[in-house]
This record gives structure tokens, sequence and C-alpha cells, in this order.
């Protein structure tokens, strides 16, 4: 419960701050988006109920924004997160057996947190790095001609325990 | 700059490229290194030289030596060359890529085969100059373009640009000078123009490596045209997943601000102009003008029919005038040395240069502006060096999800904007991807419609469903479930979804199926009929095994090398792959020492041989 009341607070503090001068133009609803997500990781369902109002727009207009564009997150994030690039060149390279390799090690699926909250494992369409694929963006650094070796030395570099990497069953499917 | 012809100066490329192969590691190793021996040296940043198969790239100029490129550098050898060539006077040539001018020591860039095809406009200071030091473009005869064109009436601006014949390097080509004009005609109160740096295209990266490298030049396109047509608001819109485009854009843009370059009375005119930067969130439709204009709004990015165009009616239902970050990029230059000597680059109907990135089995990917005209071929196997590991040329994707796969046959094409559409695929945004014998073209294909089925925004049917329906049958074709007949329909379907689409997305998004299907039939059919993937490439259709007679039985490489725990050791301690386990991740193929290669992929009819674990 107490989570819940700080979470509220800060909602409502953020919105505050982010339109001191009221009423906002829909014109600055993308950079506002972008903000609360750069500070809090994601766009709580909180923040959009609150906000339509200072956008003078309906709640499932706000929706339609914070859905339509790749970059929104409704979900908090993990500690770390971990972008696997399927751009074409990654792809040639090798970009899903890199993107299947941390989902194996970390027990995840694209899109999902580890259990522990740790991991955020995801794919993005394209890094621009293509010269150097395949590319994987740990947090907020780019790592070129990525190879499951690799992989690995990132995940023990983030604190996974090399036992926790060793060889599991495949999921019978 | 003249500080330089008595200090050295080292300069260290650190556009993303060069960040995601250790830049920043080498240039904090040079920058203690020098500390450490209390050197007088001149440290800077630069861009990307767009030879990015060497990053990180660092480039040494000290007086009594041409300026020598090395790389690829870690921090031993970035610090083993402040160490000898600044204190010694070994220039570690063993390190050295090129040097920038032609010499007597070293050969220069311009004397490799790449060197001589290249024709540098829009990259030629990029990856040479500090991208956030106004005066490093200055020095260049940075803005001397925009300051002409102050000098001129607004019309005779616009009448250069039509003169000079460039096209937009957006992808479709469309002329530039014509939408100018449009725009400029429009009887509004007020314009906007509006840079277009959504470059979403995957396997292209020009445009981050132009903004990264070189926003002041891009920037004195967007003033010089937001004066040509009239407009006093300009917005730089750049794509959220190029942080430090971003950055170096908005450094630029509060520069530009301090020196009177942007604001109230550029140059000392009557010329106004407010500039803002907005970030992208994340969509690939929104390369599309309308589509654009509608994320800035504030609205899901969804593209609306045109005409009007947003040349008469775009941003808030003004005229609005959007270009891609290329094509405001050659602007400067135009204006500079004149529509004449524009005219006399590339083809009579695509003047100019073309940039294009180069990426995938091809031996050194980077970036290279070549004149428009220039062959496939040239740009393949001159410039980007052929195929990596000697392998064989299967098929040139060009033009990125709504390009098309080329083959061989089509490599002494000339490329200009109706030369590839003829062939079938489209300049696009100048993304080359080049494939070997080892990628499938079905799965490729399959790739394409993946991401643009995922990127459609589902406004029109044909383009949400057909992409949809079209990835369903190539799935089905790369796991060898399809039938012959599937074939025509892909075909048909494919042709109906370019018609039935309303923007560029859905129309082009069919360009890799129907370019592979019509150069690459047959291997369409060893899907269907042989359920086998010819290029061992697929999935589904393949199969890892070691061969007995190859595995030396005393190596365990295999073994530790399986994320799945496949790979077992049979009683006569040869290796064998329990195929119910295998996850089919490489890792075993690439681990096996090259002096027994053991481990191969097989595709049906081939089995594993007999007593491989699974098929005993």
């Amino acid at each position: 419960m107490r989570e819940t009341g700080e979470k509220e607070a800060s909602v409502r503090a953020i919105i505050e701050e982010l339109c001191v001068d009221g009423r906002k133009k829909p014109r600055e609803l993308i950079p506002f988006l972008q903000k609360v997500q750069a500070r809090l990781g994601y766009v709580p369902a909180e923040v959009l109920r609150e906000a339509a109002g200072v956008f003078g727009v309906p709640e499932v207009e706000m929706y339609a924004v914070a859905t339509f564009y790749h970059q929104f997150r409704l979900q908090p994030p993990g500690e770390h997160r971990i972008k696997v690039c399927l751009g074409t060149a990654c792809h040639l390279m090798g970009g899903q057996r890199i993107l299947d390799w941390f989902g194996r090690r970390l027990d995840v699926r694209e899109g999902q947190t580890t259990a522990d909250g740790k991991f955020t494992l995801e794919r993005v369409a394209c890094v621009g790095c293509c010269a150097l694929a395949p590319v994987v963006v740990v947090d907020e650094k780019v790592e070129g001609k990525v190879s499951p070796t690799r992989a690995d030395g990132i995940l023990l570099s983030l604190g996974v325990k090399p036992e926790a990497m060793k060889p599991k069953q495949p999921e019978s499917a | 700059m003249e500080a330089f012809e008595h200090i050295p100066l080292i300069t260290v490329g650190t556009a993303t490229c060069g960040r995601a192969a250790g830049a920043l590691a080498v240039l904090q190793a040079i920058r203690e290194e020098i500390a450490r021996r209390d050197l007088l040296v001149e440290v800077q940043e630069v861009g990307c030289l767009g030879h990015c198969y060497a990053e990180p790239l660092v480039t040494v100029r000290r007086p009594g030596f041409p300026a020598l490129c090395y790389g690829p550098l870690d921090e031993d050898r970035a610090r083993r060359l402040v160490t000898d060539f600044l204190i010694g006077d070994d220039p570690c040539l063993e390190y050295a890529l090129a040097a920038l001018e032609p010499n007597d020591l070293f050969p220069a860039l311009e004397e490799f085969p790449r060197g001589a095809c290249e024709r540098r406009v829009i990259l030629a200071l990029c990856g040479l100059i500090n991208p956030e030091d106004l005066d490093a473009y200055l020095v260049h005869d940075g803005y001397a373009g925009l300051a002409r064109a102050l000098e001129m009436s607004p019309e005779e601006v616009v009448g250069e640009i039509v003169r000079s014949g460039l096209r937009g390097r957006g992808g479709a080509g469309f002329p530039a000078g014509e939408k100018w004009e449009a725009c400029a005609r429009a009887p509004a109160p007020a314009r906007y123009v509006i840079c277009n740096g959504d470059e979403g295209d995957p396997g292209a990266f020009m445009d981050r490596a132009l903004m990264e490298s070189n926003p002041h030049q891009l920037l004195e396109g967007l003033i010089i045209a937001a004066y040509a047509v009239g407009a006093r608001k300009a917005i730089i819109y750049v794509r959220a997943e190029y942080p430090l485009a971003v950055a170096r854009v908005e450094r630029a843009l509060e520069q530009a601000r301090e020196r009177g370059l942007v604001g109230k009375g550029i140059l000392g005119t009557g010329f106004d102009l407010e500039v803002e930067v907005f970030q992208g969130a994340g969509a690939f439709v929104c390369g599309e003008e309308t589509a654009l204009i509608a994320s800035l709004e504030g609205r899901p990015g969804v593209p609306r029919p045109r005409p009007p165009y947003p040349a008469t009616s775009g941003l808030e239902g003004l005229p609005t005038l959007v270009n891609n970050v290329k094509t405001l990029s050659y602007v400067p230059h135009i204006l500079r040395r004149g529509a004449e000597w524009f005219r006399s680059l590339g083809t009579a109907n695509s003047p100019g240069t073309a940039v294009f990135a180069l990426a995938g089995k091809v031996a050194n990917p980077g970036l290279a502006e070549v004149p428009m005209g220039t062959t496939l071929r040239q740009l393949i196997f001159e410039v980007g060096g052929g195929i990596r590991q000697d392998k064989q040329f299967k098929a040139v994707q060009i033009g990125g999800p709504s390009g098309g796969c080329l083959p061989e046959s089509a490599l002494d094409l000339p490329i200009d904007f109706d030369s590839l559409s003829e062939a079938g695929a489209m300049m696009g945004s100048g993304g080359v991807v080049v494939l070997d014998e080892e990628d499938c073209v079905v799965e490729t294909a399959r790739y394409f419609l993946e991401f643009t089925r995922q990127e459609s925004c589902g406004l029109c049917s044909f383009c949400r469903l057909g992409t949809a329906h079209l990835l369903e049958r190539l799935t089905a074709l790369t796991r060898g479930e399809a039938r012959l007949e599937d074939l025509d329909r892909l075909y048909d379907l494919a042709e109906d979804v370019r018609a039935g689409s309303l923007c560029g997305l859905g129309q082009t998004a069919p360009n890799p199926v129907l370019t592979t299907l019509r150069y690459f039939r047959a291997e369409y059919e060893a899907h269907v009929k042989e359920k086998r993937c010819p290029a061992l490439a697929c999935r589904d259709l393949v199969l890892y095994c070691i061969l007995p007679e190859r595995c030396s039985k005393l190596c365990n490489l295999c073994v530790g090398s399986c994320p799945a725990g496949a790979v077992i050791t049979r009683p006569d301690l040869l290796k064998a792959i329990d195929q119910a386990k295998c996850v089919k991740c490489n890792q075993c193929l690439v681990t096996c020492p090259p002096e027994y290669r053991a481990v191969v992929k097989l595709s049906p009819p081939q089995l594993p041989p007999e007593g491989d674990a699974g098929h005993g």
C-alpha cells in the first residue's frame, strides 16, 4: 500500500512539474511522454489518465499515442535493458541467434522482464550500426560484433552468476 | 586550424558506430597516456569517416608527417601510438589504414579501389571535423552557401535548386525544386520546413552518420530551405533511437543560435527563423511525410491520403516542406558551387552523388558516396571489397524493406533512381545489404515482411491484412509447409497489396517478395518441392550433425559450447548431437576447430549419419 501511495504522489508531482503552465497543446504530447519515461522508465497508466485533462484530449487518445509508438513502455522495465538489434544486417549476421541466446540464458522471451526484475530483453528495429552487426544495446551502451560468448560476458559483467548460465533443457514445444 | 601546424592533433571517431566498436575506451586511453607523459597534443572527437569496418578509427596529424588514419585500434595500440609516434618518431605503420592525402610514406585513401570510386560531397567532412565545433565547419566554407542564398531573392534560391535537378534522397526521388516551388507558392500566413531525420530503414545509417558527423551542414541546408520557401519556423525530426544524433544536432543548433545563424535577423538580414528538434518515438511509418506530421501534432503516426500534399497543406494545415537529411545536406553545396556543378555529377535524370550504407556479407561495410550511375558491382566489389571470407555473392538487397533483392545479373546496373525501379528495387534511403551463398532469399523476404507487418500502422486493410498474409505464407515456405500453388497466390497477393495501399509503406512492402520470386524462383521451389533450404539458412529445414570421420574424439570444445546440453560424448568418445535437444544456435559449428570442421549443417533429404543420437 505504501508503495502505491508513493507512486501516486510521484505521478502527481511529475505531472505538476512537467505541466507547470497548465493546459498543453497536443503538439507537446510526445515530448511529455518521453520526459515521463526518461524519469520513471515507463509511462504508468495513472499518468495517461491524469495528463489527459492537461492536454484536453480523451484518455483513449492518450492510450492510442502511447501504444502506437514502440518507444513507450506501459510496464516498468527491469534494472538492465538488453536490446538486441534485428535490423537487416544484424538479422543476416545472426541477430536472432543472439536474441535467442539471451532468452535462453535469462529464461525470458523477447519483451519480457526476468522474474527477479533484473533484466528486460527487447528487440530493436535498427540502431544504425549495421557495419558492426550483430549489435546489442545494453542499457545505453552500444556493443558491436556480439557473439554468444560476448553475450555471456555481458551477462557476467551485469552480475549474472556463471552457475546460472548452465545448459538448460530446451522448452518442450 | 593554425595551431595544428605546430602541435600534433589526434582525432578519434566517436559516432555511434565508433562507440559500438570501443572508440570511447580508445579515446580515454589516448587522453590518459598524453596526460601521463605530459605531452602537448590536441585531442578531438570527430564523426564517422565511413570506414566502419576499421573502427575504432584514430587519425594522427603530426607536423612533418602525412595525416595518417589508424584502425581498428584497441587501448593498447592507441597508447603505443602516443608513445611511439608522438614521443618517438615511429608512425606505427603496422596499424595504419591509410593516409588522408597522397604522400611518399603510405598509400592514401584515394589510391584504394574504393577511393577511386568515391566522390565525396556531403560526406566530405564527416570523420574529419569536430561536429561540436562550429568553427571547424566555418573553416571549410561552412555557411557560405547560406550567405550566398541571403544575397539572392527567395525565388532565385528556389530557382537554383530547380536548375540543379536535385531529387529527394529520402527514397522516392521526387524533384526537390518542384516541392520547394509548390511550398513557396502556396498562399498562407506562415509556413514550416521539416527535416526528416526519422531514418527507420533497417540497414541504412547514413542519416545518423550525417547528423552525428556534420550537423551544421544539415542545419545550413535547412536554413536555406526556410529562407527560400518563406518559412519562419523549422523542425528537425530525429529518431529517438539515435540519441547521439539528437545531442549533436541540438548542440549545433545552440551554437548557430549564439552566432546569429538561427533566430532573429540572420546574418544581419531581415530573415528570422526559429528551429527546434523533435524526437520521434519509434515508428517506421513516420518516415512517410504525412505520418511524420501526424506524430508532430501529437497523434499516432498514421498517414493520410495525398493530395493535398504537405507542401501546400501540412503541419497545422500550413504549407510544409519536408526534406530528408541528405537532401538538405546537398543544399549548401549547390548554393555555394552552383546548379551547373551539381548537374555535372551523376546521370542526366539523377544528378549528383548517392550515399550508400554498405552492410551484410560485404568485406568492408561502411558508408560510401559515389556519383549516381556507379554500378552495383563497383559498389560491392570495389568500394565494399567484395564478399566476406571469399564466399559466393548471392544477392543484393537495396532500398531497405521497401526495396528489392537483385541477383548477380543486375550487378552491372548503373544505380540511379530510375534504373533501380525498372529492376524492381528502389533507391530508398540507400541501404545496401549484401547476401552471400549462406543467406536464403525466402528467409530474407520473410524477414522484411515481418518488419513491414509489424510497422504497418494498420489504417488500410491491404497493408494490415495483406502483409500479415504474405508473412504467413513466407513463414510456411521457410518451414517447408507450403504448396506449389502458394507461390502464385503469393505473387497475386503481393500485387494486390502494392496496388491497394495508401502510403509508401504498403505500396512497397511486397517488393522483397516480388523481386525474390522474379529472380530466385528455383530457391522458392526447392523449399516447396524438396522441403529443402539450398542456402542451409532456414532453421526448420536444417539440422546440425557431427561427422564421425572428422571428429577428433579428444577435443571437447563442441560439448562445452552447447548452451542446451545437446552435444554428447558417445561411448566410443566420438561426439554426437541429440537432435531433440539441439536449439540450432550454430555454436558447435563455430567452435569446432578449423583443422577438424567436423560439425556440418544439412538440409533434407540429407539426414545425419548413422549413429547420431536421436536418429540411431
